[in-house]
C-alpha cells in the first residue's frame, strides 16, 4: 500500500482510484454493493471525519437507551477494510476540506491531497438548528446543547444523564422521540417540545400520534405540543463554562434543562460540493445515476437532492447505494427512482409504521381512508386508497403487515377485491381468497 | 316403516340413573309424532335432558323431524307470559278472572250472546277445546266460536262432509307406504310433514316400483323424490282433477260397480267434469302443463289401484278450496279407492290438534262430537247431555267474518286462545285495527310478546307444551296423549282450567266442575257414544269404550285411532272401507265441480301471484321455534322466492330487500332467486311477524277472499307488486342481550335467535345515519357506563362500510356490521364468541374482519338442522373428501340421517360440485317437467 501523501494520478495499467468522502451508512452500503459486483474494479480510499469504522446510525437510539452495546452497531471491523483492500482514513485529520475538480484530488484537514479517478460524496447531513435566542451564543453551541446525529452525541448524552436530571428535547419527529425515549431510559426527566399539534406530524395522523403520545406519557415522558420555543437560558457551571439552564417558550413556560437536545430536522451537508462548484440546491444535485454535474463525481445519501427531494431515512439511501454501485462498476444499467419509504420508530415496545400519504388532503382526488381502531387493545390502522390503490398507511400497535402494505403500494395493484379485509392484514386477505366460495349457478343468475 | 333412526341430541352424560321418561306428543304439525322425553327424577325440575322420538309410537317409530328434535331448546321460560294481566298491569288470577267474567257478562247482558266470540286454535288440546265449545254453544248460547283451523282445514272438512256425510279422514299413515302411487297435491310434505314424507321415501326405496307424483306450482323439496312433478298454474287443481275424472270415465278406468252400490250423483259430477275439462289438451293448456305430463299422471292414476292422494293447504287455502277437495274425492269415489289399504284421499292436517278441535265442534258451523248445528235432533241431544237450553240454531261467525264483525262493532268482545290472529288471518292489518277498536279483548297465551298481545285488555298466562296435560288427534284420527314434562311456569294455568273458571263466574259452575282433564275427555267420549246406534242417531265419530276412562287409564292411554267401538275396541285404521258412509242413506256423494279461478286476479298494478306457506324449520308465528338457535339457521330471514326472470324484470338483485305490496298491505323480505318458482309467482313464508321482523307479516298482504262454504281464506293466491327497497345500507347486529332500541332507523329488521344472544339483520333506505354515534347508541354502551367499555371500530366511510364491536373486560357484547352490499358475511363464529371467554388476540383482531381467525371453522348456513351441519362444512367435505352421495355425506357428517328433510339440499350441493363432470342422467335423477 502506498503511503499517504504520495497520491498521484493513475498510471497506465493501474486500477482507477475511487475516493469516498464520508463513512456513514450510504457510503458503506455503496461500497458493499460495489464490492459485491465489481470487487477489483477500483482502488478505494475511504475518508471519514468520525473516528473508527462505520457504524449503523439507525441503532444510535437503542444504543442511547442502553438496549444494545456499541460493538453491536459497528457495520464492519477494521479487518474487513483491510481484507477488501480499502484504505480507511478516519478522524478529524482526514476531514476533507476541499475538492479540486480540475486536478481530481481532495484535500484533507491534515494537508494530505488524494487523487481520485472517481469521487463519491457521502457527507450526509447536519442538524438544522432553529433560530433561537441563546442557542449558540457567539456562534458556538452552548454547553449541554446537542443534536442526535453521531456517536459523540450519544456519548455526551449518556454523560449528561449521569450528571443532571432534566432534559428537554425540541422536535417531536422520529429522532426527537428516540432521543427522548433514550434519555428517559437513562433516568432523566424528559420534556419534549414539538411545534406541531401532534407528534410525528410528518409520519403519523393525529389519532396514531395520540396513541403514541399516551404510550410515551405512560413511560414518564412529558410533552408540550404546539410548543413554540423562544429562548435558551444559560448559566455558568462549576467549570466556569456557559451551560444550558432552561428553555423558555413563547407562552412563558420555562422548562428547566440540564440537557437540551435539538432534533428539529436536518439539512444536507453540501459545503464541500458547493465550494468546488458542483450544482447544488438543497442538496448536491444528482441525476438518476446518482451522478453530479461533474461526471467523475457521484453523490449518495442525505447530502443529495434528487428530482427535488432530499432524504433522511435509510431505505432510499440503500436504493441509491445500489444504483450508484451499479454505475461505479461501469455496468450503467441502474436508475434511481424514489419510492416513499416506510417509517418505523426505534422505540422499544412501540410498533409504528407509516407509509406514503397520511391524510385525505383536500386535493383534486383525495384518497379514501380505511380506519381501524382498537384503543383498548392499543391498535390503530389507517390505509389510504386512491382508485383502489394503496397510497398511504399508518399502523400503530401491530406492524407485521407493514412490508406487505409497502409491497402493495409499490406495485400499485388494484385492491378492490381485498378492500373489505385489507386493513386486517395479509393473512386475513389470503384466507379470504382461499375461502371465497365458488359462485353457484343459482347465485350467478 | 321407516328405518329406526339414531336418536338426536342424546347426551349420555346427562342421563343419571335417577331419571324418568315421559311419553308425549309433538306440538307442531298434524303428523302427531310420539316423543320420548328423559327427565330428572325430581318432579319440580324444569330441566329436560333429552327429547327423542318415541320408538313405540305408531306414527313415527322413533323418528323426529328437525323441529321436534329441537323442542328441548324451546323449554325455557324465556319470553313466557307468567302472570295474569288486567289493562296492562300484572294482577292476581282472581282479579283477572273476575274482571273478564264481569265485562263479558255485561256485554252479553246488554247486547246478547252473539255480541261475544271465542277465537281458538288447533294448538289447544281436545279437553281445552271441548270446554271452550261447551261454554260458548251450550251456555253463553252463541255459535261464535271459531278457530285458526279455519285457515287450515275447513275446506277439507266441507269436502269430507259433502262426500262422506261426516268429517272423517278415510285413510291412515300406513297407506302412504302401502300405496303404489302417492299423489301429493298442494303439499310440501318433505318440509311440512317430514316424518310422513320419510315414510313415503322409505317405502319407495324399499320398492322402487312405487311412484310419487307432486302437483305444486313450486318445485319444492318434495319434488326431489318425485317421479313426476306437475308445476301447475295456481288455482287450477279442480280443473286437473275434473279432467282426470272425465278421462278415467272415457278410458273406462272407473269402478261402475262401486259407483252404483256406494255413491250417488256420479252422472252430474261427470257432466260437470266433462264440460270444464273435456280432454287432456284442454287440461294441460288451462293448468299450463305439458300434455305428456298430464297424460302420464292420468295414466298412472288409472293403472294403479293403490293410489293415495294426499292434499294439504295448497288445496284447502282457496276461495274454491271445498270444490278442490271434492274434485279429488270424486276421482277416488269413481275408482272405488276410499278407505282401502293404500288407496284413499288423504287430508294432511296442518296443526297438532286441528282434528281434535273438529271432533269437539270447535268450528262455528259444528256442534260437538261431529254433530251438526243445523240438525234439530243433534241440537236436542247435545242440549240434553249438557243440561243446556241455549244451544244456538244458527252457525256462528267464521274466522274472517268474525273479525269483520268485530270491526263493524257487532261483536264487542272476543276471547282469543292460543293463537295470533293479527299475524295469521288474511288482511291482517285490518284484523289488528279491528282488535284495537274492540271493546273487550281477552287473550290466553303462553307467550308474553305476540303481535296480538298489544290489543288485549285481559291476558291469561296459559301453560305451554311440556306443561300441558291432555289429548290431541293427528291427521289419521289417532288420539295421543300430551303429558307434562315440567311444572307450569310462573302462574300459568291450563286453558281448560281458565275456561272453567270463567264459566263458573258466569254462573255455569255446575256444568264446568272438572278437576282434571280426564274428566273432560270422559264427557267428550260419552257424548260421542250417546245414542250413537244405527237405530237411533248413528254418527261416525265414536269413542265407545273410552267413555268409561278414568284417571289411571287416561294417564296410560296409548295412541288409538277413532272410531273406537265395541266391535273395534283397539280403534280403526280406516273408515268407509266397507263402502258405507255417514250420510243418511249410507252412500257417498259425488259433488259436481265447476272450477273457479282465484277470486282476485292479477292486473297491471299487482301483476304477480303471492303464494304463502311454511319453511322447513319454523312453525307458525315462531313463538316456539323462533327460540331455537338450531332451527333459526336454515332460513334465518323472511325471504321472497322468485324466478330469476322476474328478478331481472323488476330489477331485484339476490340478497337485497324487496318490498311487496298488495291492495291490503305491504311487506319487506329478502330476495332469494329460485328457478324452482314459476315465473310470475312469488313465495313468502307465513312465519315472520312483528316480534321477529319489521314489516314481515305476510298476513298483511294476503287477500280476504274466502271459500263460500268453508270460509277458508285464499292464502295461496294474492295479486301483489314487488320492487326493490332501494336500501342504502345493509347490516348485521349481534348482541348478547336484546337491544330493543337498536336499529330504530332501519326499514328492514329481522331478529334471529342465537345460542348466546341474538342477531338482527338490517337494511335501511333513508339518509345514512352518522355511524360512529348511532352505532354506539344501538350497541347499548351508554347503559353500562360503570363497566369498562371497549370499542373496536372499522370504517371505510367512502364505501359506506362501518363495523363496531363493544367488549367488556375483553368479552364480546355486541357487534354491528354495516355495508352497502347486501351480501353480508357469515357471522356464525362471531355468535359463538358472544360473552364467552375474553377474546384471544387472534379473535380480537379478526372480530371486524368478517373472517374467522385461522383455525376457526365457520360452518355456514344450516342445512341439516337435526345435527347442525352447515353449508360450508358440507361443501368442504364434498370437495376435499370426495363425498359424492348423500349416503357418504351422512356417514361422514351425519347430515340428513335423522329426519331427512335436508336431503334435497344435500343433493343440490353435491350436484353443484359435481355437475360439470357428471352425465345428466346422474346429476338430475328424477323425471321432471
Amino acid at each position: 500500500m502506498q503511503a499517504p501523501g504520495s497520491r498521484s494520478p493513475a498510471r497506465q495499467g493501474e486500477r482507477p482510484r475511487l475516493v469516498v468522502i464520508g463513512n456513514g451508512m450510504a457510503a458503506t452500503r455503496t461500497l458493499d454493493e460495489l464490492l459485491a459486483i465489481a470487487p477489483d474494479h477500483y482502488r478505494i480510499t475511504l475518508l471519514g471525519r468520525e473516528p473508527g469504522p462505520a457504524y449503523n446510525r439507525i441503532l444510535l437510539s437503542p444504543l442511547l437507551a442502553g438496549e444494545i452495546e456499541l460493538e453491536q452497531i459497528r457495520l464492519h471491523d477494521r479487518d474487513w477494510y483491510h481484507q477488501q483492500g480499502i484504505e480507511l482514513l478516519t478522524g478529524t485529520g482526514y476531514q476533507v476540506t476541499r475538492i479540486d475538480r480540475h486536478r481530481c484530488r481532495v484535500q484533507c484537514a491534515n494537508g494530505q491531497q488524494i487523487h481520485y479517478d472517481r469521487l463519491l460524496i457521502a457527507t450526509g447531513s447536519l442538524p438544522a438548528l432553529p433560530e433561537l435566542e441563546g442557542l449558540s451564543p457567539g456562534g458556538n453551541p452552548l454547553k449541554g446543547v446537542l443534536g442526535f446525529r453521531d456517536l459523540a452525541d450519544v456519548e455526551q448524552m449518556t454523560q449528561a444523564a449521569r450528571a443532571g436530571n432534566e432534559a428537554v428535547v425540541i422536535g417531536g419527529g422520529l429522532l426527537g422521540l428516540e432521543a427522548a425515549h433514550g434519555l428517559n431510559c437513562l433516568g432523566m426527566r424528559v420534556t419534549l417540545v414539538h411545534r406541531a399539534p401532534y407528534l410525528l406530524n410528518r409520519q403519523l395522523d393525529p389519532e396514531a400520534a395520540a396513541l403514541l403520545q399516551r404510550e410515551l406519557e405512560s413511560r414518564g415522558i412529558r410533552f408540550v405540543l404546539a410548543g413554540r420555543s423562544r429562548a435558551v437560558r444559560h448559566h455558568t457551571d462549576a467549570d466556569g463554562a456557559d451551560k444550558v439552564a432552561a428553555l423558555e417558550l413563547e407562552d412563558g413556560q420555562r422548562l428547566a434543562a440540564d440537557l437540551l437536545v435539538v432534533t428539529t430536522g436536518i439539512r444536507p451537508n453540501i459545503e464541500l460540493a458547493a465550494a468546488c462548484g458542483l450544482a447544488c440546491r438543497q442538496g448536491v444535485l444528482v441525476n438518476d445515476c446518482l451522478q453530479t454535474y461533474d461526471p467523475r463525481i457521484y453523490a449518495v445519501g442525505e447530502c443529495v437532492e434528487h428530482r427535488g427531494l432530499t432524504f433522511g431515512l435509510v431505505e432510499p439511501l440503500f436504493q441509491q447505494a445500489r444504483v450508484c454501485a451499479n454505475q461505479l462498476a461501469g455496468i450503467g444499467t441502474g436508475r434511481y427512482r424514489f419510492t416513499p419509504p416506510p417509517t418505523r420508530l426505534k422505540v422499544s415496545g412501540i410498533q409504528l409504521f407509516s407509509l406514503g400519504e397520511l391524510e385525505p388532503a383536500a386535493t383534486d382526488s383525495p384518497p379514501q381512508a380505511l380506519v381501524y381502531r382498537d384503543p383498548a387493545g392499543g391498535i390503530y390502522r389507517k390505509l389510504l386508497l386512491r382508485d383502489n390503490r394503496l397510497v398511504g398507511a399508518v399502523l400503530y400497535g401491530e406492524v407485521a403487515d407493514g412490508p406487505w402494505y409497502f409491497e402493495l403500494m409499490r406495485t400499485g395493484q388494484d385492491l378492490s377485491a381485498l378492500r373489505a379485509q385489507l386493513i386486517f392484514g395479509q393473512a386475513c386477505c389470503e384466507r379470504l381468497q382461499r375461502t371465497r366460495p365458488p359462485v353457484t349457478a343459482e347465485e350467478a343468475a | 316403516m321407516s328405518a329406526l333412526i339414531t336418536p338426536v341430541r342424546a347426551d349420555a352424560s346427562d342421563r343419571t340413573p335417577a331419571s324418568r321418561c315421559v311419553r308425549t306428543t309433538c306440538p307442531y304439525c298434524g303428523t302427531g309424532c310420539g316423543i320420548d322425553a328423559r327427565l330428572p327424577a325430581d318432579l319440580d325440575s324444569r330441566a329436560v335432558a333429552t327429547i327423542e322420538g318415541d320408538r313405540l309410537h305408531p306414527t313415527n317409530s322413533g323418528s323426529l323431524c328437525s323441529k321436534g328434535s329441537h323442542l328441548g331448546e324451546t323449554l325455557s321460560t324465556r319470553g313466557r307470559l307468567l302472570r295474569p294481566e288486567l289493562d296492562g298491569q300484572p294482577c292476581h288470577w282472581e282479579q283477572a278472572l273476575d274482571a273478564a267474567a264481569e265485562r263479558l257478562g255485561a256485554i252479553i247482558e246488554t247486547h246478547g250472546p252473539d255480541a261475544v266470540a271465542f277465537y281458538c286454535s288447533g294448538q289447544l288440546l281436545t279437553e281445552d277445546y271441548y270446554v271452550a265449545n261447551k261454554l260458548m254453544k251450550g251456555f253463553i248460547g252463541s255459535a261464535n266460536i271459531d278457530t285458526n283451523s279455519r285457515l287450515c282445514m275447513s275446506s277439507a272438512v266441507v269436502g269430507h262432509k259433502r262426500a262422506f256425510g261426516s268429517d272423517s279422514v278415510p285413510a291412515c299413515y300406513l297407506d302412504l307406504e302401502l300405496a303404489d302411487l302417492v299423489v301429493l297435491t298442494g303439499s310440501n310434505a318433505a318440509w311440512c310433514h317430514p316424518i310422513l314424507f320419510q315414510r313415503i321415501r322409505a317405502a319407495k326405496q324399499a320398492h322402487p316400483g312405487k311412484r310419487l307424483v307432486v302437483i305444486d306450482p313450486r318445485r319444492t323439496a318434495s319434488c326431489d323424490d318425485a317421479d313426476l312433478h306437475l308445476p301447475i298454474k295456481p288455482g287450477t287443481d279442480a280443473l286437473l282433477f275434473n279432467g282426470l275424472l272425465n278421462w278415467l270415465a272415457e278410458q273406462q278406468a272407473i269402478d261402475p260397480d262401486y259407483i252404483a252400490r256406494h255413491t250417488e250423483q256420479f252422472d252430474s259430477a261427470l257432466a260437470a267434469a266433462r264440460s270444464s275439462a273435456p280432454d287432456i289438451a284442454t287440461v294441460a293448456a288451462a293448468c299450463e302443463l305439458e300434455v305428456a305430463a298430464v297424460e302420464h299422471f292420468f295414466r298412472w292414476f288409472a293403472e294403479t289401484p293403490k293410489t293415495l292422494t294426499a292434499f294439504s293447504q295448497g288445496v284447502n287455502q282457496s276461495s274454491a278450496g271445498s270444490d278442490k277437495v271434492n274434485a279429488i274425492i270424486n276421482v277416488h269415489l269413481a275408482t272405488g279407492r276410499v278407505g282401502r289399504p293404500g288407496a284413499s284421499p288423504f287430508s294432511l292436517t296442518g296443526q297438532p290438534n286441528a282434528m281434535g278441535g273438529r271432533e269437539v265442534g270447535g268450528l262455528a258451523n259444528q256442534l260437538a262430537a261431529h254433530m251438526n248445528l243445523e240438525d234439530p235432533r243433534h241440537r236436542a241431544l247435545v242440549a240434553q247431555f249438557w243440561g243446556s237450553e241455549r244451544v244456538p240454531e244458527q252457525a256462528g261467525l267464521k274466522a274472517v267474518e268474525l273479525f269483520e264483525a268485530i270491526e263493524a262493532g257487532r261483536v264487542k268482545a272476543v276471547w282469543v286462545m292460543a293463537t295470533n290472529p293479527v299475524d295469521s288471518l288474511p288482511d291482517a292489518d285490518r284484523v289488528r285495527a279491528a282488535l284495537e277498536r274492540c271493546e273487550l279483548v281477552i287473550l290466553s297465551d303462553c307467550m308474553d310478546r305476540t303481535d296480538t298481545a298489544a290489543s288485549a285488555h285481559i291476558r291469561f298466562p296459559a301453560t305451554a307444551w311440556g306443561e300441558r296435560d291432555g289429548t290431541v288427534t293427528n291427521a289419521e284420527r289417532c288420539i295421543s296423549r300430551q303429558r307434562p314434562l315440567q311444572p307450569s311456569a310462573g302462574e300459568s294455568r291450563p286453558d281448560w282450567w281458565i275456561i272453567c273458571q270463567l264459566a263458573r263466574r258466569l254462573g255455569f259452575g255446575a256444568a264446568f266442575d272438572y278437576q282434571a282433564p280426564w274428566q273432560i275427555f270422559r264427557e267428550h267420549a260419552a257424548l260421542s257414544v250417546l245414542d250413537n246406534r244405527p237405530d237411533v242417531l248413528p254418527r261416525g265419530f265414536n269413542l265407545g269404550p273410552l267413555a268409561h276412562i278414568n284417571s289411571t287409564s287416561y294417564e296410560a292411554l296409548a295412541p288409538i285411532q277413532w272410531p273406537v267401538s265395541m266391535e273395534a275396541p283397539a280403534g280403526s285404521a280406516r273408515r268407509f272401507d266397507d263402502g258405507r258412509f255417514d250420510t243418511d242413506n249410507g252412500r257417498a256423494r259425488f259433488v259436481p265441480i265447476q272450477p273457479r279461478p282465484p277470486h282476485y286476479r292479477c292486473d297491471h298494478a299487482y301483476p304477480l301471484v303471492l303464494n304463502t306457506g311454511r319453511v322447513r324449520d319454523q312453525w307458525h308465528t315462531m313463538t316456539r321455534t323462533g327460540l331455537s338457535p338450531s332451527l333459526s339457521g336454515h332460513r334465518p330471514e323472511p325471504e321472497v322466492s322468485l324466478h330469476p326472470d322476474d328478478a331481472a324484470r323488476y330489477g331485484l338483485r339476490p340478497r337485497e330487500i324487496a318490498r311487496l305490496r298488495s291492495r291490503w298491505g305491504r311487506l319487506l323480505a329478502r330476495v332469494a332467486l329460485s328457478d324452482q318458482m314459476r315465473p310470475g309467482e312469488l313465495f313468502v313464508p307465513m312465519h315472520w311477524n312483528d316480534q321477529f321482523a319489521r314489516e314481515g307479516r305476510v298476513g298483511a298482504l294476503v287477500n280476504p277472499a274466502t271459500d263460500p262454504l268453508s270460509g277458508q281464506p285464499e292464502s295461496k293466491h294474492t295479486p301483489v307488486a314487488i320492487e326493490a327497497l332501494d336500501a342504502r345500507w345493509y347490516g348485521i347486529l349481534l348482541s348478547r342481550n336484546p337491544l330493543p332500541a337498536a336499529a330504530d332507523s332501519a326499514d328492514y329488521r329481522t331478529r334471529i335467535c342465537e345460542a348466546r344472544g341474538e342477531r338482527l339483520m338490517l337494511a335501511g333506505s333513508g339518509e345514512e345515519p352518522d355511524w360512529p354515534s348511532t352505532a354506539r347508541r344501538w350497541l347499548g354502551g351508554e347503559a353500562e357506563t360503570g363497566a369498562a367499555q371497549e370499542w373496536i371500530e372499522y370504517e371505510d366511510r367512502s364505501q359506506g362500510v362501518y363495523r363496531l364491536a363493544r367488549l367488556r373486560e375483553g368479552r364480546l357484547q355486541a357487534l354491528l356490521w354495516v355495508d352497502p352490499d347486501p351480501e353480508l358475511p357469515d357471522t356464525q363464529w362471531l355468535g359463538a364468541l358472544l360473552d364467552a371467554e375474553p377474546l384471544e388476540p387472534e379473535q380480537r383482531r379478526a372480530l371486524l374482519s368478517g373472517l374467522p381467525p385461522q383455525g376457526t371453522r365457520c360452518g355456514g348456513a344450516t342445512v341439516c338442522a337435526c345435527f347442525g351441519v352447515g353449508k360450508n362444512t358440507l361443501l368442504e367435505a364434498i370437495r376435499t373428501r370426495g363425498l359424492n352421495s348423500v349416503d357418504a355425506l351422512g356417514q361422514a357428517l351425519k347430515a340428513g340421517t335423522n329426519c331427512g328433510s335436508c336431503l334435497p339440499e344435500l343433493r343440490a350441493l353435491i350436484q353443484q360440485q359435481y355437475s360439470p363432470r357428471m352425465p345428466p342422467s346422474q346429476a338430475g335423477a328424477s323425471r321432471r317437467n
